[in-house]
């Protein structure tokens, strides 16, 4: 899982269908194509271009142009870095394991040196339900106090200081992830950060500073990222700092939850298995579609509309759902107020067929039902001319 | 793009050391004189004092206004309902009998509440004109922002500004020279009923609170905070404190032993009689009926709120406090149901009435803002829902349903709420340039719930 | 979601078809819209792929940017769209209505009547969906701080007459369109759900083609499916068979055909620049190659815009949207003459006291538009008798009662039966519209017995809408228990009416209902009256940041850096 899987698990933790699948490292994109019901997704080549030219763009310099975008956000008073001033170490290593290793004593080092550093494409890895998963940033800045900011270099515009809520909001929960994976790697560095929840850390940069002075340099990272886009319509590029405590809090919470994995595991039938069966040259799954499906329909999904951009498995779930006439399928918030009808024709057969005298029930979702289709019916009764769809 | 740094109101006096023993009324003192020195003789134009649950607010805000008029400083005051308008000038002319105090009211039928034509020295009138050089004239932030062309007063109360929109502001700040701001920043957020995103992050945008926009224009002012609760009982101001005010924690001024609640009539065994004797006991209970989705007005929840009302009334409730040397009955006008929605205010004044009670507020979140009884019954927000909003997690919400009692909170709730809010999505969008305001609604409500299942009681009505 | 509305979504699913929210149109249609089908650029910001315009159906103009990294196409793009749109909205600026205003005399500070134009209609611009009129926004802030050669001759790279200018209006017309009920710009995605519900979410309803199998599903085949088909039918190629309304496109349609086609393009500009024999010919292929291939993407979604406003003018236009749709005539009109008074172009951000305007504006506007669409249809007043905030019913009993002023005034009391639930408290102000449109108010005056007798004055203590509910004057109302009987099958209530009977001691014939009259009250005012004055720009008090920077710029904000190369 990349740190933007783990980010999206945050999109709908009641869904144990996607939990488990996720937790197995399962190919969603394959099953769901094997399925029959292939996702919407993909990315334009144009994009995917821009997004490494502006990311290749901003680092050009060794790092010096992110370094004075951070120092400029930050306003806390301290000295700019001069000409030449920000380190940029090697991180080359083979392996995922490798770069782990390597990126950790680079930030070792780098922190002891109580310079600005930039390390590019670090690799961090976090446990995810008992195995590492290997987390890529665009980079990190150590800051000459010791602190650590992550860096997310995005594509998408800041127009006047502005940009995309829902795609800054993905970017937070992405840099999470990141985040959470380098408090791992301070923690084993430095003394551990015992304010890491969050919730006392107000998030200045002031107190740090005092306790740098104080002692030895001691690594922490920072709970704001920078968040660099391009500046309004041009291929300049400018940052945010984006506080991403809440971000952080969720992520702990769902990682803890992702260790019921095997509580969800254990509840299926025995056997059970998503392998698709793909032939030899791994491209044609052979696994027939009804034995998959009924796989996958052994745990419980938990679908609704929104998960159309954030799973792959989202088609698939949304043709079930459907079949089932689940009442979430037209969204989460029709739910409030139907009380116990869960279903469409649950909600329908409770509104249609109400006692002549219009008594109450006693259930109050089938009372305001009742009364809704009534109000409906007699003001479409009362229609001028028989309008609407043809 | 600058925002009001919560840690900053953090340093500021009022907090007991560590050595010494707490002292609630000194801490007070400190507070309010220091709020009241730079109010009086400060350089700034602005003093912003935030004030948690029942922290005595209402007391200071007088206190303000009789000592500037006093100085022969005569001021406006702006509040933000008719209800608190009315309540303030009737506490000024309480106070002091011949103070002259003037209510600028709308030309509405009904305007003010009558309570106030029984006070000799307070006058009301649509018209600023007739109110010209009065001490003190009080009106609400709509009704002054409807007044044009009058010398600006030299000074200004503004009360629940954290319930004051900026625009709001904006309308009158032009009225006064400098301004004493006071509210409780725990409580429900202002609103607009229509998109404001393109303004978020601008350092006026004119859907935050006034108190927002005012830091970050004048982020050197003196930010005060009222250091002790006196409503809230020793049993309820740490968990208030700790899952709403994070950063400005407050305690109580009453010890452990000074407020209790009894009963004359002993348990009957059933479910709203233990939670009222664990309420008693410990200060919270909460009577959780089993796991269901149901409707707002879930009939088995609203029928279990009216039970554990008409049971504190049959039971004969006393409540002791500092107020009073005898033991006080607990009378229906002491006690309040708090709800979410409107029509599960309605459905609990149905179930009352149908038990017989009468006299008992209930009422939404909204509408319970400000206000003080001895035993509060709380149908939880999030009960029976299938889901969490943004409005039920609304950490203001939970705030004020859970800080409106002197003696002991019930909360009504079915099982599973903590389930709910782990199957939450956050996938919040993010705004930048815009703070982020702590504490989180869906963290302050596993607070809450992990402290309130200590003191659970589970039924089967 | 209203309850009433999720059953319209439940009928929709059991009838396979999308049912109506709706009696009648809610929004102006000019018989003349000018439709914009845009497409963008994946990736990068404002940069447009290509787009439809145009007021005739059936001859829409193609305009496409070849190579999006090449800042000269894309400015003869925004060139040529200007050209397309500028005479359009250009049209309407000279036939002008007067009206009077109240205007206030700078010497005597007095209000008087003055003459003012008012353009007789509004030029009125449809795009797909809600993506493009955030796309209309982008480019108006794009576009209107470029300079072209006339305004600057130093500027680096001159964007083309008109430019700047579209950019201003598109700019205007991006702003005017966060206006609740405004009609000047407008997506078809809105207006077809807001008088149609679909047995699909609302987030699949952003989807036009799905959102449209739904409202007219083709012969023979449910709504799901035919949605379903929409929203993901793919060919062999893997295509979609209906692409995305864009202004995004299909990612498989950017990688298989449009990349390749671009880098053929480019080849050939390349050799035609080097004078390779048959290059310019090539060029030309490569270029009509991809005019054919963008105009394949937007041509299905441009026949579906259409489609709709054929749909949508199927339903009577609401008694009231014409002067609603007089608003934004003034909205045009002021704009006109913004830019005849050759005022700089829009600021980057809004200062304190313009958002706090546009911000009270818009909500006066809301409340307005919820009244509106309510008291022009029955189905919009059955969804807010659902919510608690109206009531309608027959008069049983109506009884003269005087004020005790030393004039009296009438204040008859009219007792309505009603099966409605409305969130009443004691003199909680009503309005109704009487039978000849005039406004009536009334206060709630308690409940009344069902057999006729007036009744405990007694109600629930509710009122105010649920989620807007909020610190506003909403108290001062007595609160007092429900009776129990509230919860039964049918009560009746009695109002006090209090306005709308004339000047004299007695009520004008025909203004008090009478017994058997059916009668719709509401809790919402029905002309909400808009926000206080604030103050000038100049006078912006300390709390907000004090007056503006005076030595700021007076000629609005600077033209966007340009650098050499602005592609990423």
């Amino acid at each position: 899982m990349d740190a933007r899987a783990l980010a999206a698990l945050a999109a709908n933790p009641g869904c144990r269908r996607r939990a488990l699948l996720d937790g197995a490292g399962v190919d969603k994109g394959a099953l769901a194509q094997a399925l029959g019901a292939p996702a919407n997704f993909g990315q334009s080549q144009f994009a995917h271009q821009r997004g490494n030219s502006f990311e290749a763009r901003v680092k050009a310099d060794g790092g010096a142009d992110l370094v004075r975008l951070l120092h400029e956000r930050l306003r806390d008073g301290s000295e700019p870095s001069g000409p030449g001033a920000v380190a940029t170490p090697d991180l080359t290593a083979s392996g995922p394991q490798g770069r782990t290793a390597r990126t950790a004593l680079a930030l070792r080092e780098a922190t002891e040196a109580g310079r600005w550093a930039l390390l590019d494409h670090p690799m961090v890895s976090l446990d995810v339900a008992g195995s590492s998963a290997f987390l890529e940033p665009d980079a990190v800045v150590v800051h000459p106090d010791g602190s650590w900011t992550v860096i997310e270099i995005k594509s998408f515009p800041m127009v006047d200081g502005s940009a995309d809520p829902a795609k800054v909001g993905a970017a937070a929960r992405q840099s999470a992830v990141y985040t959470l994976a380098l408090e791992r790697v301070a923690s084993m560095i430095g003394e551990p950060d015992e304010d890491g929840g969050g919730t006392t850390d107000p998030a200045g940069a002031a107190e740090t500073a005092g306790k740098a002075a104080r002692g030895p340099v001691r690594a922490r990272v920072r709970h704001q990222v920078l968040l660099v886009c391009p500046k309004d319509f041009s291929n300049l590029p400018t940052a945010e700092l984006v506080d991403v405590r809440k971000q952080l809090a969720v992520t702990r919470r769902q990682l803890d939850r992702l260790t019921r994995i095997e509580e969800i595991a254990a509840a299926l039938p025995e056997g059970t298995t998503f392998d698709l069966r793909l032939t030899d040259d791994g491209r044609i799954p052979t696994r027939p579609v009804g034995e998959l499906t009924a796989a996958v329909d052994a745990v419980d999904a938990a679908y609704a509309p929104e998960c159309l951009s954030t799973c792959e498995l989202a088609a698939h779930c949304r043709i079930r759902s459907r079949a089932a006439g689940r009442v979430e399928a037209l969204g989460r918030g029709v739910r409030g107020e139907l009380g116990g009808l869960t279903t469409v024709d649950a909600v329908l057969t409770a509104a249609m067929n109400g006692p002549a005298d219009g008594a109450p029930t006693g259930d109050p979702a089938v009372d305001a039902l009742r009364r809704a289709a009534a109000l409906r019916a007699e003001a479409l009764a009362a229609r001028p001319e028989a309008v609407a769809c043809r | 793009m600058i925002g009001a740094d919560p840690a900053a109101a953090a340093a500021h006096p009022g907090r007991a050391r560590a050595d010494e023993p707490f002292d609630p009324s000194a801490a007070a003192a400190r507070a309010t004189a220091a709020i009241l020195h730079d109010t009086l003789h400060g350089a700034d134009r602005g003093v912003v004092v935030d004030s948690p649950p029942g922290a005595g607010k209402s007391t200071l805000v007088v206190r303000a206004a009789r000592e500037l008029a006093a100085a022969g400083r005569p001021l406006m005051v702006v509040a933000q309902t008719n209800a608190q308008v009315d309540d303030l000038v009737d506490r000024l002319a309480t106070a002091d009998p011949d103070l002259p105090v003037g209510r600028l009211h709308s030309s509405d039928p009904h305007p003010y509440d009558p309570v106030l034509d029984g006070h000799e020295s307070v006058r009301t009138s649509a018209k600023i004109a007739d109110l010209a050089g009065l001490d003190i004239v009080v009106s609400t932030a709509a009704k002054w922002a409807h007044i044009k062309h009058v010398e600006p007063w030299r000074h200004a109360i503004v009360d629940e500004a954290y319930q004051m929109r900026s625009d709001a502001l904006l309308a009158v700040a032009g009225l006064f020279e400098r301004a004493l701001f006071v509210g409780d920043p725990g409580q429900l957020d202002p609103f607009s009923v229509v998109g404001a995103d393109q303004w978020a992050g601008l350092s006026y945008d004119p859907s935050a609170s006034a108190v927002t926009t005012l830091l970050a224009h004048n982020p050197r002012l003196p930010q005060h905070r009222l250091p002790v609760s006196w409503r809230l009982p020793a049993s309820a101001a740490p968990l208030v404190s700790h899952a709403f005010y994070p950063y400005t924690p407050f305690r109580s001024g009453t010890g452990h032993r000074e407020r209790q609640l009894s009963f004359g009539v002993a348990s009957d065994g059933s479910g709203p009689d233990r939670v009222l004797d664990e309420a008693a006991a410990s200060g919270w209970g909460l009577l959780e009926l089993p796991a269901r989705r149901t409707p707002r007005t879930d009939p088995e929840a609203v029928a279990a709120v009216a039970q554990v009302v008409r049971r504190l009334l049959d039971r004969g409730a006393v409540a002791v406090s500092e107020r009073s040397d005898e033991p006080q009955p607990v009378a229906a006008d002491r006690i309040a149901v708090g709800t979410a929605h409107r029509d599960q205010a309605a459905a609990v004044r149905a179930a009352l009435a149908g038990l017989g009670v009468s006299g008992v507020t209930v009422d939404t979140a909204n509408r319970l803002q400000g206000r003080e009884f001895d035993v509060t019954v709380v149908l939880h927000p999030l009960s029976g829902r299938p889901d969490a909003t943004a409005f039920h997690l609304e950490t203001g919400r939970l705030c004020v349903l859970a800080s409106r009692h002197r003696q002991a909170c019930v909360v009504v709730c079915r099982a599973g709420v903590a389930e709910l809010l782990d199957e939450h999505p956050s996938t919040e969008p993010v705004q930048l340039g815009v703070t982020v305001k702590f504490p989180d609604g869906w963290e302050a409500n596993h607070a809450v719930l992990a402290h309130l299942s200590e003191h659970r009681v589970s039924w089967q009505p | 979601m209203s309850l009433i509305t999720t059953l319209a979504r439940m009928e929709a699913v059991r009838e396979g078809r999308a049912q109506p929210l709706t009696t009648v149109r809610h929004r102006h249609l000019s018989p003349r819209p000018l439709a914009f089908v845009p497409l963008t650029t994946a990736g990068e910001a404002g940069a447009p792929l290509g787009a439809l315009v145009g007021t005739d159906r059936d001859a829409p103009r193609l305009l496409i940017v070849a190579q999006p990294r090449d800042r000269d196409l894309r400015f003869a793009f925004l060139a040529e769209l200007a050209e397309e749109i500028q005479p359009y909205l250009d049209s309407y600026a000279d036939e002008v209505d007067l009206e009077e205003r109240k205007e206030t005399d700078p010497e005597t500070g007095k209000k008087v009547p003055v003459q003012v134009e008012l353009c007789a209609d509004a030029p009125q611009l449809l795009v797909p969906s809600t993506a493009g009129v955030a796309f209309v926004r982008l480019l108006g802030r794009s576009m209107r701080f470029r300079r072209t050669a006339e305004q600057d001759p130093e500027t680096p790279f001159p964007a083309p007459a008109r430019v700047p200018l579209l950019g201003r209006w598109l700019t205007h017309y991006g702003e005017r369109s966060r206006v609740p009920g405004s009609c000047l710009l407008l997506s078809l995605t809105e207006l077809l759900s807001r008088h149609w519900a679909t047995g699909q979410s609302n987030l699949e309803d952003q989807h036009l083609g799905s959102l449209l199998a739904w409202i007219d599903p083709p012969e023979g085949a449910p709504g799901a499916e035919a949605a379903l088909r929409a929203e993901s039918e793919r060919d062999g190629d893997g295509l979609l068979r209906c692409p995305p309304a864009g202004p995004s496109t299909d990612p498989a349609f950017d990688n298989k055909l449009l990349a390749p086609a671009m880098s053929r393009y480019d080849a050939a500009r390349t050799e035609a620049s080097q004078g390779v024999a048959g290059g310019a010919a090539r060029l030309r292929l490569a270029e009509t190659e991809l005019r054919g291939l963008i105009a394949s993407q937007l041509r299905p979604t441009w026949d579906a815009l259409w489609h709709g406003v054929d749909l949508l003018r199927s339903l009577p236009e609401g008694a009231r949207v014409a002067d609603r749709w007089k608003r934004d005539r003034w909205s045009y009109t002021g704009h006109r003459d913004r830019v005849r008074a050759g005022e700089p172009p829009q600021p980057k951000l809004d200062d304190a006291v313009t958002a706090a305007q546009k911000l009270a504006a818009r909500e006066t506007a809301q409340a307005q538009l919820d009244a509106h669409e309510a008291l022009d249809d029955p189905l919009v007043m059955a969804g807010r008798r659902l919510a608690g905030e109206a009531f309608a019913g027959e008069v049983t009993d109506v009884e003269m009662a005087w004020s005790d002023a030393k004039v009296p005034r009438p204040r008859p009391l009219v007792t309505i039966r009603t099966e409605d639930r409305p969130h009443l408290a004691e003199r909680v102000k009503l309005h109704r519209v009487t039978a000849d449109g005039r406004a009536q108010s009334g206060e709630f005056a308690g409940l009344a017995d069902l057999d006729g007798a007036d009744g405990a004055d007694e109600a629930d203590g509710d009122h105010g809408a649920d989620v807007v509910e909020g610190p506003g004057d909403t108290d001062g109302l007595g609160d007092t228990d429900a009776l129990s009987h509230a919860h039964g099958p049918g009560r009746a209530l009695v109002v006090r009416l209090t306005g709308g009977m004339g000047r004299g001691k007695e009520p004008e014939p025909g203004t008090v209902p009478e017994k058997g009259d059916l009668v719709c009250w509401t809790l919402f005012e029905h002309a909400p009256r808009g926000g206080p004055e604030l103050p000038d720009v100049e006078s912006t008090p300390w709390t907000h940041g004090g007056p503006p920077d005076a030595a700021a710029p007076a000629q609005g904000p600077q033209p966007d850096p340009m650098t050499e190369e602005d592609h990423l």
